[in-house]
Order: C-alpha cells, then sequence, then structure tokens
C-alpha cells in the first residue's frame, strides 16, 4: 500500500484545479452521481453532435479521487465518439479493479488513476463519474423530437 | 508533548486497559494500530470474550424452555445479566430491561409498539438536529403509517441543543420526545435532565437514545427520569448484535408487543394468545444468549475500571487532542459545546475528510470519516462530511500523539 501511488502529483493538481468544471445550460443530456456512503456528489452536463460529445462539464463536491477522476474523464471524453467512450470506460474499469492489464498508451492521462487499485474502499470514489457519464449518455440517447 | 494534568495524574492505569484488549496489540499496514472510531464500535477486553467462551463451551442451551440442567444454567446466565444491566443504569426492576439487537432495534420497538398505539394524526414527535438517523428514521416511519408529524429542534453553531427553541416546539400536540443522550457525530452532551422535566411538566414522556452516553457517562435512568433508554452492547465493549431499551414498567405493561412468537406468549391457540409477563412479552423468539452474557462481563468491566475514572480519563484525552488539532493550521473543529463526551469531529480546509481517512489508515490510525449518520448535522454545518476520531476507555495520549503526526503528513501530502 503506497499512499503515493494513490496521490500522484497528477491527481493531487486536477483536484486543486479541476478542468471543465461547472455546467453547461443550455446542455443535451444531464446526469447526477451521488454517492449516498461517502456524501459525495457529482452532476454532470453534455453536449453531443450526432454521435459525438463535443462538451461536458461536471460539478459537486467529494474526495480528490473522486475530483480529479471527473477532471481526467472531463478531458479524455471531449471530442470523442460514444462508442469510444464506452471503450474507454471499461478500461478504466478493469484499471480500477486490476481485473486486467491495460496498456498506458490507450488510456493516457487516466493511467494516474493506477494506484487506486491497491484502496479497495476508494474505487467507488474513481468510477462515480463514469458511471454518471454514463448515465448521461443514456440520457442523450432519448430521440429529440421535432414535433 | 505535554500531555494535559489529567492524563497524567490519573491514578488510572491505562497500560493494564490496554493489556485488556488483545486487538490493541496488532499491526495495520505494518504500523502499531491506533484505534480512534470507538464511537463506531468499541473493542473487546479478554473478560468479554471468556465469558463468552466460558458460555459457548460449557453453559450454552436454549432459555426459558427446556427442564434439563443446561437450560437452567443457561436462564440464569441470561437472567444475571439482565440484573447486571439493571443495576448499570439504576432501574427500578428487571421487568424494565428488555434484550434487543441494539440502540436501533430499542428504538424501532417503542416507535412500533408504543407509537402505533399512542399516535394519530395531528400528533407530533419531537427529536432534535442532533440525532443519529436511528433516532429519526424509526419517527419518519411511524409518523408516515399515523398520519403525526415529526419536528425537529434546532442546535446552536457550537453544536448545542436550541434550548429555548425546543421549548417552543414542545406543545399540547407533541406527545413524545426523542432525544439523543450524546451526539454521535459532535460528541456534545444533552442537557436530558432538563429536557425530561420540561417534557413531563407537558405530561409527555421521553426516550432517550444513550448509545453514546453509556460507555462516557454514569447513566442513572431513575436521576434522569426518563420513560425510555436504548443503547447497544458494542459500543461499551460487548458483543455486536445485542442492545437493551430500557422503559418504565408502567409504560411497558401498556404497550402492546412488536414481534410474535415463541417465548413472548403464554398461551396460544388458533383463535388469539395471551401475551408473557414483562419482559418476555418483547422477547420473542430465542434470544442473542450469549450476546447478553457478553454484554453483561462488559458492563461489569466497565465498573471494575470505574466510569467517573473512564470519564476523567477520556475528558484529558479530548481537551488534549482539542488543543493540539486547534494549532494545527487549516483545521477546523466541528462542535465545540463545553459539554462534549470523548468525539472530535474536525475538517481540513481543502482536503476532503476520505482522503484524510486513507492516509491515517496508512499510518496505521482507524477514524470515522463521511456524515456519521447524522445528515442533518452536516447539512446544518453546511459539510458533506467531516473526519472523527472518538476515545474509549483503552485510548492514551501516544494515540493523540500519532493522530495530530499523521494530520500534519496529510497536510504536507496536500500542500
Amino acid at each position: 500500500m503506497d499512499l503515493k501511488e494513490l496521490y500522484r502529483e497528477v491527481i493531487l493538481d486536477h483536484n486543486r484545479s479541476p478542468r471543465n468544471f461547472g455546467r453547461l445550460d443550455p446542455a443535451d443530456a444531464t446526469a447526477a452521481g451521488r454517492n449516498p456512503l461517502c456524501g459525495d456528489v457529482l452532476d454532470i452536463t453534455l453536449r453531443m453532435q450526432g454521435d459525438r460529445l463535443t462538451d461536458l462539464r461536471f460539478e459537486g463536491q467529494g474526495c480528490a479521487i473522486s475530483m480529479a477522476s471527473a477532471s481526467l474523464m472531463s478531458e479524455a471524453v471531449k471530442g470523442r465518439r460514444r462508442d469510444e467512450i464506452e471503450r474507454l470506460y471499461g478500461e478504466v474499469h478493469a484499471l480500477l479493479t486490476g481485473r486486467e492489464s491495460v496498456g498506458e498508451r490507450e488510456l493516457g492521462k487516466l493511467a494516474a488513476l493506477g494506484g487506486v487499485v491497491q484502496f479497495p474502499a476508494r474505487v467507488k470514489c474513481a468510477s462515480l463519474c463514469w458511471h454518471t457519464l454514463h448515465a448521461a449518455l443514456a440520457d442523450a440517447k432519448a430521440p429529440v423530437s421535432t414535433e | 508533548m505535554n500531555a494535559s494534568p489529567a492524563v497524567m495524574s490519573s491514578r488510572y492505569d491505562v497500560a493494564r486497559v490496554r493489556a485488556d484488549f488483545p486487538i490493541l496489540a496488532r499491526s495495520i499496514h505494518g504500523k502499531p494500530l491506533v484505534y480512534l472510531d470507538s464511537a463506531a464500535s468499541s473493542q473487546r477486553p479478554l473478560a468479554v470474550l471468556r465469558a463468552v467462551e466460558h458460555y459457548e463451551t460449557t453453559l450454552h442451551a436454549n432459555v426459558h424452555r427446556g427442564v434439563h440442567s443446561l437450560s437452567q444454567w443457561a436462564t440464569d446466565a441470561y437472567e444475571r445479566s439482565r440484573e447486571t444491566v439493571r443495576r448499570f443504569i439504576n432501574a427500578r426492576s428487571s421487568r424494565e430491561i428488555v434484550f434487543v439487537r441494539g440502540t436501533t432495534e430499542a428504538i424501532n420497538l417503542v416507535a412500533n409498539s408504543w407509537g402505533r398505539g399512542q399516535l394519530q394524526a395531528g400528533d407530533e414527535v419531537l427529536i432534535t438536529y442532533l440525532e443519529h438517523h436511528s433516532n429519526i428514521v424509526p419517527w419518519q416511519l411511524i409518523c408516515a403509517a399515523t398520519g403525526a408529524k415529526l419536528r425537529a429542534a434546532p442546535i446552536t453553531a457550537a453544536g448545542e441543543l436550541d434550548l429555548d427553541a425546543f421549548k417552543e416546539l414542545l406543545t399540547p400536540r407533541t406527545r413524545l420526545v426523542a432525544v439523543a443522550h450524546v451526539s454521535n457525530a459532535l460528541g456534545t452532551v444533552l442537557p436530558v435532565q432538563e429536557i425530561v422535566r420540561l417534557a413531563h411538566a407537558h405530561g409527555v414522556p421521553v426516550l432517550v437514545d444513550g448509545a453514546q452516553a453509556v460507555p462516557h457517562e454514569t447513566v442513572d435512568v431513575r436521576a434522569l427520569d426518563c420513560d425510555f433508554y436504548a443503547f447497544s452492547g458494542h459500543k461499551v465493549y460487548g458483543p455486536t448484535g445485542i442492545g437493551v431499551l430500557y422503559g418504565r414498567e408502567s409504560l411497558l405493561a401498556a404497550m402492546p408487543p412488536w414481534q410474535g412468537g415463541g417465548e413472548m406468549i403464554l398461551s396460544v391457540s388458533i383463535e388469539a394468545s395471551t401475551y408473557n409477563e414483562l419482559p418476555a412479552k418483547f422477547e420473542a423468539g430465542t434470544p442473542n444468549i450469549s450476546g447478553a452474557i457478553g454484554l453483561g462481563a462488559a458492563l461489569e468491566y466497565v465498573e471494575s475500571l470505574g466510569r467517573e475514572a473512564i470519564a476523567e480519563h477520556e475528558h484529558g484525552l479530548l481537551e488534549l487532542t482539542n488543543e493540539s488539532l486547534t494549532a494545527l493550521p487549516g483545521v477546523r473543529l466541528i462542535g465545540t459545546a463545553p459539554g462534549k463526551a470523548a468525539v472530535v469531529s474536525f475538517t481540513m480546509h481543502g482536503i476532503h475528510p476520505h482522503d484524510i481517512g486513507t492516509i491515517l489508515d496508512s499510518e496505521g490510525i482507524a477514524i470515522r470519516t463521511g456524515h456519521h449518520c447524522a445528515m442533518p448535522i452536516m447539512q446544518f454545518y453546511g459539510l458533506p462530511a467531516t473526519a472523527r476520531a472518538s476515545f474509549g476507555c483503552y485510548s492514551n495520549a501516544q494515540d493523540v500523539e500519532r493522530l495530530v503526526q499523521a494530520v500534519r503528513k496529510v497536510r504536507e501530502l496536500f500542500g
């Protein structure tokens, strides 16, 4: 168990100055993530162009791991297609739970979450934003009516 | 490090007390355990473990049922524990001592048995903002079922009950007052005697949630004059899954059973049953016999250390912790009432309590982080969570020193 592995400099930096923090108005989809045990609160708003996520903001409060994870995610998914995001979601989940080794290149900066696996109690902190994004994307799937 | 006089001069021999708790000898992540989570669950002394082992290896059978010797011995041991509980809280009669699973079940018992018979639309149950969820949700449920309304008295910035507001909320509509004796999240000791006096002046009975008080204070239900008093075994060095509901005999006698089953009846036909005497009426099914015996041993252990001696020792540690943490930049104590039990809730500027908890854990220090099952208090302070260090009879000045060092380390890591 190595604290420095969990609280890497990238994590501390994204916790101190989260990227894409805030709220999009109007937004094409929103979702609220809640971690009742921790009291973590995360709200995601996003904009889509067809299948591509063009912009995303998050706001809320939580521990350094949940804030940094949301900030890193916001940078990683912007401009990506829905299917690319879902694949990334799977890879991050594998990284967090240590189920399989994931190529660092695929993950980019998200690899900074690699220390979480040693802290099972914190996996849910790092994954809250991804679950919330997943829900927001499902929300965005609802066909837009022009009637 | 300057230990406070109370810690230094006490006749209380904490090293000997620690030797009674085997778990304190273990390491966490290669560092000696510092256990500062006794408010969540205390550790158990050998006296309790041995009493349970003795019962399980030599006395176990079902209670109140058999003519055979083991059953009689098990019954005697179980009832002796009830008598120990009675003595410990100074109840008039052991008929007033009901064994339950814990504080939560005790409160649910009163809400369902007393509440269902007594509450109706327009009535009010009065609690406070300091309550644990277990003294909120059972009342919400019974209020929803009966049409009664739940009211809560506010608290002050220091985390004390606003007694004036409480008095205003105590009206002819109030049917029951339910309050914590000691707040689990902040450690505030509530003026229970005064609350009972005020409520009784209106003819309103009072339930006291004593889960956090029994380990730290001398509790005398006759001096408090309360009508119900609930507490858990595992917070006072006893086993989990056992707790106590004290109820004034006249009230318990008038209340219907909550759960039906064996043991709680005198006779049963398919059409109807007659219910057993107190307290069996409220103990349907085979009880947690070994738990009750462990609890009896735990209370005897506390008596052997001396409740005032434990309280004095813990207050010394509380003062030491308050002074040491307040001296650190960016640390804020939450709940600063003058009258407090050995619980310290705190936050660190810019650092979430869960990060504090993880870093302290890596140093072998166990604290609680989160909302402490008391979300209304967190909402009052506008906080999602706090870090909470809580002490027991085995805590010592070194625990405080290690805590303070680790909190410094949290600050270093986060910058």
